[in-house]
């Protein structure tokens, strides 16, 4: 019997939501929670309506607005982005969707709120029209990142035609050394893996490095998998994982919950299971990571020197690194060290979480953000921002010279006010650097929230010991 | 949908790889609500140089794109497609592409054809040496040629069935809303919110 072998964490959540298996087709998966933001919906809602259609389960259905909010008080001043947002608060109207709008409690990155509020939780599949649902899979959940045909598909049908992934393990061991994180982990792996690596794959983040991390730490390496091209990245649940979800507003209660520990258990992958792709990493002398070009793979430990294009191996990487070495105006050979941002951004899916907030103040406490320099933290969460306040993160930052906003993802995108101009150079927590992300010709190096905030404080790309 | 069998015409030689999503459709042009009205903003960076290969005359008109390996990576964003498509694009060539870029072609009935690298190479050499080098993509027969050249391709047999008969994702899925149904009256109830 196939149901006795050994399987893989992806495999067992993937087959407890098949409703249809067909030869020759894909998988009809099951859809437990579908977040929503306004950026991707609005023409999944007017094919809905084009087809007389409705939103099969709105119960199972969650909105924000993330993208375009504006992350300083006042009106929205982008009448696009406007229309954008107010189209996202008639559609949950109409179609009866919770919806966490601009300026009211619960909105943030929809890869925040989600595991803030408990609604996502270990087992599920998780989609969202956007590619950083991965994000969620730090729970233990298939999470899937779809375009607007597919938001359509789920909100009339409530499933998602899957062809069956690959997996990969990943398997990260060793004591993190001082200084580094779980950014640079995830850097590490898609510089190993390249940014192709994972196509077709479920990633499992594997090993003690994995185990020790915090739920947080674990959310921003799972949110990076599509960095390294897979469709999803997942780490087993734990005692570490139950005790982040316990108690949140929509977290299962009582007889409920322990119905949920024992399914949650049996979640992580068997003994003797295989993988398609196994890949490991020791991470015993890893150093905090910095992007030098314009995809995440193309990033260096601090320590390291900008590459020379003709060091790397095939062609098609030579003209990416030249290509990208134009773009970024940096020299082969440039220490890491030695190369000024003169913008910080602290924030995106990937590192607003209040962890991430109270490492960056830990190292900005007392200290000033060097002169010239602009310097942003945007919170991932109106709740992550409350949490930084009562701790009076807040205050740190402000008496240090960094801005303090709203929730949003702000500076990632540069799809509200915060952007970057042209030849702007940023160190920022973010999780792409590719031309243009941050603002029409504005230069993103990836780093860890520890290194932008030190590098806020020096100037220049560095550590907090070395401050 | 409208069925697509056969895309036929010039291509476009973009000799790039890993080109991501924000290249395809930068993000400051995914503010609109519509679904249509995307091509002028296509490439809309790269466009500002005028070396870019879409600025160069000899290839306008032209229904293919020929790209390097890992096409459409990073965002999600459908706008990507929706843009090539709204530009005249009917096909994309290249020897690999991003899993979610790929699914959201399929979905609009543009054609991801993938090729061994040396193929691709092939093609773009071609048509940078003559520009209205003519490339036919038969999605039935599962063949890409070109003068001198003709080559098989693979693709996940159910995304061809469903843009050769030019089927609705939805509709299909629909004919088994009595599985959808039994599924949910056996979903667990810790998975009840609230």
């Amino acid at each position: 019997m196939i149901t006795n072998m050994p399987r893989t964490l992806a495999e067992k959540v993937w087959e407890r939501h098949v409703l249809h298996r067909a030869d020759g087709e894909p998988d009809l998966l099951y859809v437990d929670l579908h977040l929503v933001h306004e950026v991707t919906s609005p023409q999944a809602f007017d094919g809905l309506r084009m087809n007389g259609r409705r939103v099969r389960r709105p119960d199972l259905t969650v909105a924000t607005m993330d993208h375009n909010v504006p992350t300083m008080d006042g009106p929205v001043t982008d009448q696009t982005s406007a229309a954008q947002m107010e189209a996202l608060a008639r559609n949950a109207k109409e179609f009866g969707i919770t919806l966490y709008p601009w300026g009211g409690a619960g909105q943030g990155i929809v890869h925040v709120i989600g595991p803030e509020m408990g609604y996502t939780k270990p087992g599920m599949t998780i989609v969202c029209g956007d590619s950083h649902t991965s994000t969620h899979g730090a729970f233990g959940a298939l999470a899937i990142g779809i375009g607007t045909s597919e938001i359509e598909h789920v909100l009339a049908t409530q499933t998602l035609q899957q062809k069956k992934a690959k997996t990969m393990s990943v398997t990260v061991d060793g004591d993190l050394p001082s200084g580094c994180s779980a950014k640079d982990v995830i850097l590490a792996i898609i510089t190993l893996i390249g940014t192709g690596g994972g196509v077709g794959h479920v990633i499992e983040y594997r090993g003690s490095t994995i185990r020790a991390l915090s739920m947080e730490g674990r959310m921003t390496v799972c949110n990076m998998s599509i960095e390294g091209g897979a469709r999803a990245g997942m780490v087993a649940p734990d005692d570490t994982t139950f005790a982040y979800v316990e108690g949140r507003p929509h977290a299962p209660m009582g007889a409920r919950w322990e119905r949920a520990l024992d399914e949650w258990r049996s979640l992580p992958t068997d003994e003797g299971a295989v993988f398609d792709t196994e890949v490991t990493l020791d991470v015993t002398t890893l150093r905090p990571y910095v992007s030098w070009g314009t995809n995440p793979a193309q990033s260096v430990t601090i320590d390291g020197a900008v590459p020379d294009p003709d060091s790397f191996g095939d062609e098609a990487k030579r003209e990416a690194a030249r290509r990208a070495l134009a773009y970024m105006d940096l020299e082969p050979g440039t220490s890491i060290r030695d190369v000024h941002p003169d913008t910080i951004f602290i924030g995106s899916c990937t590192n607003s979480r209040i962890e991430d907030l109270r490492v960056a103040a830990g190292v900005v406490a007392g200290r000033k953000v060097a002169p010239g320099l602009r310097a942003l933290v945007v919170p991932g969460s109106v709740g992550v921002r409350a949490q930084a306040e009562d701790e009076g993160l807040d205050r740190v930052f402000v008496d240090a010279g960094f801005e303090w906003r709203g929730a949003g993802c702000s500076m990632c995108i540069g799809m509200n006010p915060d952007i970057l101009g042209p030849g702007d150079r940023c160190a920022s927590t973010s999780n792409r650097n590719f031309e243009g992300r941050q603002g029409t010709g504005g230069r993103t190096h990836l780093v860890s929230p520890a290194v932008a905030a030190a590098t806020a404080i020096a100037g220049t790309f560095t550590t907090p010991e070395d401050l | 949908m409208d069925p697509v069998r056969v895309v036929e015409g010039t291509a476009v030689p973009l000799d790039r790889s890993d080109v991501d999503t924000d290249q395809i459709i930068p993000t400051e042009h995914l503010k609109r609500i519509e679904r249509t009205g995307y091509g002028p903003f296509l490439f809309d960076d790269w466009r500002k140089d005028p070396s870019f290969v879409l600025n160069d005359s000899r290839y306008e008109g032209a229904s293919i794109l020929l790209a390097g390996t890992n096409f459409g990576s990073g965002s999600s964003r459908e706008h990507a497609p929706w843009a090539l498509e709204d530009y005249g694009f009917r096909a994309l060539i290249a020897p690999s592409f991003a899993d979610i870029f790929r699914t959201n072609c399929c979905k609009i009935g543009l054609l991801p054809v993938e090729l061994p690298a040396e193929s691709v190479r092939a093609l773009m050499d071609a048509v940078l040496s003559d520009p209205t080098t003519t490339i036919s993509i038969d999605l039935d027969a599962l063949t890409v040629s070109a003068p001198g050249m003709r080559e098989t391709f693979v693709f996940d047999g159910f995304r061809r069935w469903c843009l050769l008969e030019g089927l609705d994702d939805i509709e299909l899925t629909l004919r088994h809303s009595e599985a959808i149904d039994a599924y949910e009256a056996r979903r667990p109830d810790w998975l009840k919110t609230g």
